[in-house]
Formats: structure tokens, C-alpha cells, sequence
């Protein structure tokens, strides 16, 4: 059973009991009761309880893409703020060049922009992140922006409708993080909009409607689609 | 003014600010009012304005602070130079230190910190206008920032005080009552368990007393713990409204 | 420290080389403005100023206290600032750094030298007693151009102060209080009106109502800032303007279209031409949040 509902939820409230449903992400147990630990969205499916936050800092996951911005290159590594509570480490190892020692910044120096994936989060969530993969790659040129990563599902959309339809209507190419960071790459109108829209969909995050909507604003004054 | 010469309650129950002994002063609570924080908090409590702002969880520095295990939990309660009547200077006084950690201890033990080893959340609490009562306004803002924040917890923090004037056990010291009364027993507790979080008292009660104050302290965390969840839900549902619109 | 990605400061650069800014504005408007006074009671004066998303709060509170020994006469003031970690995940607690010290140096000079505050107004007794005024700056939150509303911050508060009459006329002696009447009398020559608002205590047959008189204070300067990326010069900047600007420079401007202070700031260097352009971008600039203050303060 299904549930996206829109009910919202805070720290403490009551969610239900352990033989009806089962604890999952957001929710901890105590006397067999299921409580929510955050300020998120009730999200029922199958008989898991989960919270989809609505505030937040980025958890990093295995796997998931982010969008880092180096702090510091070192001899055999390099540390990246990818907005999360710890900054990242991305080993000489994990990138498609060949590095001579010591020779780190030459490839990547403080204030660049990578697209990068987690590789490895340990027990005392020490971060790994890596470049080696085709769709990873240092960032050039556009523009980059933060916005609050318990909406990234919402910027994507079912199916990435959400996002497709900002693409196409902006003519940008625009790459999401995880993290809740954007790298956005168009003529300035263009970006202005992606901005602009991105902001809509921050502050409406749990209304109804909000694809339709987001589609009406950006065909105002929109280009040719191609 | 001797403080004999202070009358603070009739014998009808009225205080000087015409509130009966059980009555809370008038409280405004507004959720996510600044744009750096990672959470924020707006709070008026009578006379009190606190603003209370969450940074983190962020990785902890000093390196030395990190526990490897879960997230330190740093809260720094300060006043405004011109929060009170007597200009106080600017930094934290040996008051302010000893109230920081009282809060710190009690945000501690309803944030879920093992989520977050080597980390620090951070809360910063300033007090710009004072009135009797500021650790608790503090306390109660300082919950609903984190709240604003993510921040994972068991429940919110609440916190209220009561305590003793002319003999009689009220709830909610106003100013002249916290500086010429007899007692005052601020708590803070999880207001799902009733756990106690933080209890300070001073000043002059029996058994009896303290029981009768507890009990209205409890019941008037209670009644601010309704005005937090407002607070936040608030937030929320007026978006949904707009747009519904 | 923030780190600043290369992107995003090849953006602004490249908007600017268009001339456009991040946020849409051309380069000499400012973001919207907000000022609101008695925000805190126990203050003797207040004012909350959002410049954009820059929130700053000053505080005014008085006390008596002795002159300085070379000005016997009149009153004294000192401004500081808070740059509490509140307003900022960069800002650390502890005691004021070089920031914070410069920005309070900055608005100080600004109310001082133009004699903003009309400290010889405030001598209640001769080298003896004279009214202190403390200018507390509090960020709250932190978007760029802390210096404009810091200053715009103080002027508010100042202008809407006043001098706490009743709480101190029972620490002042007969003579003091003798003293400070005369003075008052010359000061508030009210037409028609005999009394100045100095009233008595209590203890005095006369039972005239203690009152609080606003602080004797003239037009003020309003300062106004902007900082120079690359070859463009943008006033009011905001956050990722000013983290990656090359130079700063502020400029206070009187009613009159004179200057009254100027401050440059970070490493980077002006251009005579540029400075004119910052001058001229003051003043412009200047008028217009002038007209707001007043407009705040119901003049």
C-alpha cells in the first residue's frame, strides 16, 4: 500500500506500532511504537514508514552522484567539500589520469568543480568519492548553485519529468547533485530561469500540482523548444 | 525598593502584570527566519526576545573535540549588549558559560548524535531583549531551530519556569518577580516521556513547594511544547495554502 | 572558510562583462531595504536594517558616567560590534577579530567626526558627570555589505533614542541636577514654553512628569559601499559578490552632497576614476536610502 500523502510530521510524533507496520528511514522505535525523528514528510509503502525529510543536511550514500568543490590538493589525494557534515577524500587512484607524485594540483586545485560519486562512507563516516566513470568529470564554465537536498527527488520529478522539462524549456544543460548543488550551463536568461525555478520548487516541496505549475512558468516567454 | 516593601501578589493571585499564579506570559514563536543557519528560530516570551540559529551537523574542529563516535552538541547562549538595563559588555560572562552548557547537556540527550560521529551541531542562542526567564525562552528556541534544521531528535525540548513569590507557587516569573521573589525552579523536559532534561533551582522551597512549582513548570512546558509544534507546522501549511489558492 | 568555486567566480565575472549581477541588479542599485526602530525595549534606542538578506541590529543604551580629562564638558560615545556566530557559519565565538573591529572603528568615525551626536549637549555636571552612549552593533545575518547596514543600523537607533531621564535623575544631587537644568534650558528653548521636559522626582513639590528627551543629534552622513571586481565597480554587494571582490570601498555622504568618511578595504586596488565613480554612486545612492530613513523615522 501506497501512500503520498502530504502529511507532515515532526520530531517525536507517534506513527504507529511495530505489528502493524515496519520502522524505515526517519522513524526510530521505542516501546514497540514507531516515532518520527524528523521534520519530514509521513511516507507509508508496503508497510514501511519512512520520513522523507523536508530539512536537512546532505547524507551521503554509496553511489549516489555529487557535485564537490575541491578545498585542497595534497601529494597523493585531494579534499572536497561536498556539502555534507565531513569533506570528501578522492584519492590519486580514483581519477582517469595518470598523476605524477606530487603533481596533484596540476589536474585539480582549490575552488575547482567536479562531478563526482561516492565511493565509500565508513563507520565513523569517513568519505570517499571517485571520478573514475565516463559520466564523472571536472566542470567548466556555467554557473553553480546551492539549493536544500531534501527536494532533490522533487527537482527530478517522476521519472525525471521534472528536471527534463526545466532542461528543454531553459536550453540549458544542467547537472543535479545529491549533495544540493546544481551546475548549470546556458545563456544568462536561461540560468535565470533554472533559478528561478529551482527557487519555486524549494518553497512549494510539498504541494500538489507542483509539476504542472513549474511547466507553466517556464513556457512564459520560453524559446523555440527544440 | 527593599523587597519587603515589594508587594508581587495579592492575596487574590493577581500579579503585578495583572496575571494569575498560573498564567504564562504571551509567547510568539516563528520557524526559519534567517538565511545563513541551517535552522532558525524567532522567539518572543513577555518581555523576551531570543533569536536561536542551528549551524551543522558539521564536521567538529578542533580535531580534538571530535568524538568518534557521535556528534558533539555545542550551545552558546549570549546577550546583547543592550539586551538588559545595565549595559552589559560584550562576551560571555561566567553566567552565560554555565547557562551554554546546562542547554548543551540538555539538547544532548534528545538529539540522535550516533548519526553523526566526528561531527558538532552547533546552536547559538542570542538574547536581544531580556525579561526574567531567558535560559528557557533560549531552550525552547534553541528546539525549534534544531527542529528547522533536521537536526534528528527523539522529541522537541521544551523548557518553563516556575516558582515562588509572597508566598504563593506561580508559574512563570516576570522581572521583578526573578529579582525579589522567593524561588525559581526552571526545567526543560521532553515533553513526549516527561523526562527531565535540565533543573536548576534557587532560592527557598519545602517538599511541598517544590512539588506544587514542578508540577506547574511541567504543565506549563506542556502548553509551550503546542505553541512550538504551531510554529513549525505553520510554516508548512501556509505554503500549502498559497498555493492552493 | 567558505571555499569559492572557480565557477561561480567566472560567473559573476562573466554577467558583469555584461553588465549584469547574479541577482539581476544593475551595478549601482541596492537590494530592498528594510528598517525598523524600538525593536528592543530594554534598549534606549534600537533598529533592525535587512539590506537583501543582510540582517544587522544596533542597540543604544546610556548610561552617566565622567567625561574624558581634555573634554570636560562633553558627553561620550563608543560603538562595537558583534560578529556572533549566529549570522554566519564562518563566524567564530570569541572575542571581536579584525572584521568586527573595523566595521565598529568605521561606523564610529562616521557618527563621531561629523559630530552626529550633539555630545555637548549631554554634560549633566562639568568634569564631573556627562551621559555615556554605547553603540552595540549585532549581525544577525550575514549576505553581504555589513558596513551600509551596520552604519544605516546606528543612525536609526540613534535618531530614535532617548535619553533615559527617569531612571537616573535619582542618582543626581541637587547640585547636578541644578547644573544639567541650566544647560537644558539653553538647548530645548521651547517657544511659548517656560519648563524644559527635565522634571522632577518625587521627593520634589513640583510634580512634573519625569521625561525621556530624545538624544540631541544633527542630519547624519549615510554611507554607502561597493566593491570592485575585476574592472566593474557594484554597490551593495552581496554575499558571493563580496567574498570574491578585489577592493572595497566606502563612502559616507551628508545631505549637503559633501563627504564625510571614506574607508577602502581588502587587497586589492582603485583607479581615480573608479573612486569618482564610487563617489558619485554614494551620493546617488546616499539620497535615496536618506529618503527612507526619514521616511522610517516619519519625517
Amino acid at each position: 500500500m501506497t501512500n503520498e500523502g502530504r502529511q507532515v510530521v515532526i520530531p517525536g510524533q507517534i506513527l504507529g506500532e511495530i505489528s502493524v507496520l515496519r520502522p524505515g528511514r526517519g522513524t526510530y522505535v521505542e516501546n514497540k511504537k514507531i516515532y518520527a525523528e524528523r521534520l519530514g514528510v509521513l511516507n507509508i509503502q508496503d508497510k514501511f514508514v519512512h520520513i522523507i525529510p523536508l530539512r536537512g543536511r546532505y547524507d551521503p550514500i554509496v553511489g549516489d552522484f555529487v557535485i564537490g568543490v575541491v578545498e585542497e590538493a595534497s601529494t597523493s589525494n585531494w579534499m572536497v567539500d561536498i556539502n555534507a557534515p565531513y569533506p570528501a577524500l578522492l584519492h590519486v587512484n580514483e581519477v582517469p589520469w595518470e598523476i605524477e607524485f606530487a603533481d596533484t594540483e596540476k589536474y585539480l586545485n582549490t575552488g575547482d568543480t567536479i562531478l563526482a560519486k561516492v565511493l565509500s562512507v565508513d563507520v565513523s563516516k569517513k568519505l570517499q568519492i571517485t571520478l573514475n566513470d565516463r559520466n564523472l568529470f571536472k566542470l567548466k564554465g556555467g554557473h553553480l548553485i546551492e539549493f536544500e537536498p531534501s527536494v532533490y527527488r522533487r527537482i527530478m520529478g517522476k521519472k525525471y519529468s521534472m528536471i527534463e522539462n526545466i532542461q528543454k524549456y531553459t536550453r540549458c544543460r544542467i547537472k543535479v547533485g545529491k549533495n544540493g548543488r546544481i551546475w548549470i550551463d546556458g545563456d544568462a536568461e536561461g540560468i535565470e530561469k533554472v533559478l528561478a525555478a529551482i527557487t519555486m520548487i524549494e518553497q512549494e516541496a510539498i504541494t500538489f500540482g507542483l509539476t504542472n505549475r513549474i511547466e507553466e512558468f517556464l513556457k512564459k516567454d520560453a524559446k523555440d523548444v527544440r | 525598593m527593599m523587597k519587603s516593601d515589594m508587594k508581587l501578589i495579592t492575596d487574590e493571585g493577581k500579579r503585578l502584570d495583572g496575571r494569575g499564579p498560573h498564567d504564562l506570559r504571551k509567547i510568539k514563536i516563528d520557524a526559519g527566519v534567517l538565511h545563513r543557519a541551517d535552522g532558525s528560530c524567532y522567539l518572543e516570551w513577555g518581555g523576551n526576545k531570543v533569536l536561536a540559529a542551528v549551524y551543522g551537523p558539521r564536521e567538529a574542529v578542533p580535531r580534538h573535540t571530535q568524538n568518534p563516535l557521535r556528534a558533539i552538541v555545542q550551545a552558546r547562549y549570549n546577550m546583547a549588549a543592550f539586551s538588559v538595563e545595565d549595559r552589559k559588555r560584550p562576551g560571555p560572562d561566567r553566567r552565560s558559560v554555565e547557562i551554554s552548557k546546562v542547554i548543551s547537556e540538555a539538547l544532548e540527550k534528545v538529539i540522535l548524535t550516533e548519526q553523526f560521529p566526528r561531527a558538532s551541531i552547533d546552536v547559538n542562542i542570542e538574547v536581544l531583549d531580556a525579561e526574567a526567564g531567558t535560559r528557557c525562552a533560549g531552550l525552547t528556541a534553541a528546539a525549534v531551530a534544531l527542529v528547522d534544521a533536521g537536526i534528528p531528535m527523539r522529541d522537541i525540548p521544551v523548557s518553563c519556569a516556575a516558582g515562588k513569590i509572597g508566598g504563593h507557587v506561580v508559574l512563570d516569573l516576570g522581572k521583578e518577580e526573578d529579582n525579589f521573589g522567593d524561588a525559581d525552579l526552571p526545567i526543560a523536559i521532553s515533553p513526549r516521556t516527561g523526562e527531565v532534561l535540565l533543573l536548576q533551582m534557587d532560592g527557598h522551597l519545602t517538599v511541598e513547594e517544590f512539588n506544587q512549582a514542578f508540577d506547574l513548570a511541567l504543565k506549563g512546558c506542556q502548553t509551550v511544547s503546542e505553541i512550538q509544534k504551531q510554529a513549525i507546522m505553520q510554516k508548512y501549511q501556509s505554503v500549502a495554502a498559497e498555493v492552493q489558492e | 572558510m567558505t571555499i569559492v568555486p572557480v565557477i561561480k567566480r567566472d560567473y559573476i565575472t562573466k554577467l558583469a562583462e555584461q553588465g549584469k549581477r547574479i541577482d539581476g541588479r544593475t551595478f549601482d542599485s541596492y537590494r530592498t531595504i528594510d528598517i525598523e526602530t524600538k525593536v528592543v525595549n530594554k534598549a534606549e534606542g534600537s533598529a533592525r536594517v535587512k539590506i537583501g538578506n543582510t540582517q544587522v541590529l544596533c542597540g543604544i543604551k546610556m548610561d552617566i558616567g565622567e567625561p574624558f580629562p581634555d573634554t570636560p564638558a562633553t558627553g561620550v560615545m563608543s560603538t562595537a560590534a558583534e560578529f556572533v556566530p549566529l549570522a554566519s557559519p564562518d563566524f567564530e565565538s570569541g572575542p571581536p577579530r579584525e572584521n568586527a573591529i573595523e566595521l565598529a572603528r568605521v561606523v564610529d568615525r562616521g557618527v563621531r567626526e561629523s559630530q552626529v551626536i550633539q555630545l555637548e549637549k549631554l554634560c549633566v555636571s562639568p568634569g564631573e558627570k556627562v551621559w555615556l552612549v554605547f553603540i552595540d552593533i549585532h549581525i544577525l545575518d550575514y549576505d553581504g555589505n555589513l558596513f551600509d547596514a551596520a552604519s544605516l543600523a546606528a543612525l536609526a537607533a540613534l535618531l530614535t533614542t532617548k535619553v533615559p531621564v527617569s531612571r537616573f535623575i535619582k542618582t543626581l544631587n541637587e547640585k547636578e541636577r541644578a547644573s544639567w537644568q541650566e544647560q537644558l534650558k539653553d538647548i530645548y528653548r521651547i517657544p511659548g514654553v517656560d519648563e524644559v521636559p527635565f522634571g522632577a522626582d518625587e521627593t520634589s513639590t513640583d510634580k512634573k512628569i519625569v521625561e525621556n528627551f530624545p538624544l540631541p543629534m544633527i542630519e547624519p552622513p549615510i554611507s554607502c559601499t561597493a566593491v570592485k571586481i575585476n574592472d566593474f565597480v557594484l554597490f551593495d554587494p552581496c554575499f558571493d559578490e563580496e567574498i570574491i571582490a578585489d577592493a572595497r570601498l566606502t563612502v559616507a555622504t551628508d545631505n549637503k552632497g559633501d563627504l564625510r568618511a571614506m574607508q577602502k578595504g581588502l587587497s586589492g586596488s582603485f583607479t581615480r576614476e573608479e573612486i569618482q565613480k564610487v563617489i558619485k554612486g554614494a551620493l546617488d545612492n546616499g539620497q535615496e536610502i536618506r529618503k527612507k530613513l526619514n521616511q522610517c523615522l516619519g519625517k
